[in-house]
């Protein structure tokens, strides 16, 4: 393995770590959703990283396309329907 | 309990869920590869009826497992119909938009196509296919389709059960005949595997779409109006 790709394999990881602990302690739900799909995005590359391709397409279209879809959707039905205060618009 | 009791509680048990996760992760480097099923896979991909390794392995060697997650998926809309007609959706698209999804989707479900079909030999398959298709299905809906170009109630239903029913059909019709369940003679391997798929594209395509509808189909049950 060349020091390019080292470099690169540890960037990810240190994206994937910062990426991670910000959804989760994001104040806002809707930021939280958008960090969870790139997330996801940079997932998919760590997917690759590993050779598994079938994995990779299925964590992008699903894991980050359809589920950050999915959780769009609901964070902006509890914001309309009245969730916790904090995460009205 | 208290909120401090509670706390407590859930730091105690964060502090011991990584703690086995740590003894896991060593074990797992400390341990190097056991015996592992790659080379007995590799070695049956022959008669699997599919080049692709993950294929053979989603639809043929394991092909229980992903029957119970189409099964899943099947409960999962059952449980957001069952939560209420849907919101009435987005306004309808402006020019721009609206150009950009006749030219989208139309790739989008092409793009299905193919992903379905060069799982077979390479990565690809019915999951990425069906994500694929319900992506088509949010790009319509966010353009102000309400019901994300999913049919009327009655062929939305028929659609979502389609990847479960062609599994069954096919597993059940092979025991009839006297194999096992899902134990597919060769030579017919490739064209009962595509057949699944093709059932299972469209079902996963059809239940995460109306999973992002997020509401019981139009025409549901009788005396209830929707748009």
């Amino acid at each position: 393995m060349t020091p390019d790709l080292v470099l690169f394999d540890l960037l990810l990881i240190g994206a994937l770590l910062a990426l991670a602990s910000a959804c989760l302690f994001s104040a806002e739900l809707q930021r939280a959703v958008i960090l969870f799909i790139v997330f996801g995005l940079l997932l998919t590359l760590v997917w690759a990283r590993l050779q598994a391709p079938d994995v990779a397409l299925a964590e992008a279209a699903i894991g980050a396309g359809l589920s950050g879809a999915l959780l769009l959707a609901a964070a902006r039905r509890l914001a309309r329907r009245g969730g916790r205060p904090e995460d009205r618009p | 309990m208290t909120g401090a009791a509670l706390r407590a509680f859930v730091t105690i048990a964060i502090a011991l869920a990584a703690g086995v996760l740590w003894w896991v992760f060593s074990l797992a480097l400390l341990e190097g590869p056991g015996e592992r099923l790659a080379p007995l896979a590799a070695e049956a991909l022959p008669r699997s009826g599919v080049g692709n390794p993950v294929t053979a392995v989603l639809l043929n060697f394991r092909a229980y497992d992903t029957l119970l997650e189409l099964a899943v998926l099947l409960a999962a809309v059952l449980g957001i119909w069952a939560s209420g007609p849907p919101d009435r959706g987005f306004a309808p698209a402006e020019i721009v938009l609206a150009g950009l999804v006749d030219w989208l989707v139309p790739l989008l479900i092409l793009a299905a196509g193919y992903l379905l079909w060069v799982g077979g030999q390479a990565p690809g398959g019915a999951f990425q296919a069906g994500a694929m298709l319900a992506a088509a299905g949010v790009v319509l809906r966010l353009a102000g389709t309400p019901r994300a170009g999913l049919p009327r109630g009655d062929w939305q239903r028929v659609l979502v059960v389609a990847g479960v029913a062609a599994f069954l059909a096919v597993g059940l019709a092979l025991m009839a005949i006297g194999h096992g369940f899902l134990t597919y003679p060769p030579g017919h391997a490739k064209w009962l595997i595509l057949t699944i798929e093709t059932a299972a594209t469209l079902a996963i395509g059809a239940t995460l779409a109306a999973a992002y509808v997020g509401g019981s189909p139009p025409d549901g049950p009788p005396g209830e109006d929707r748009a």
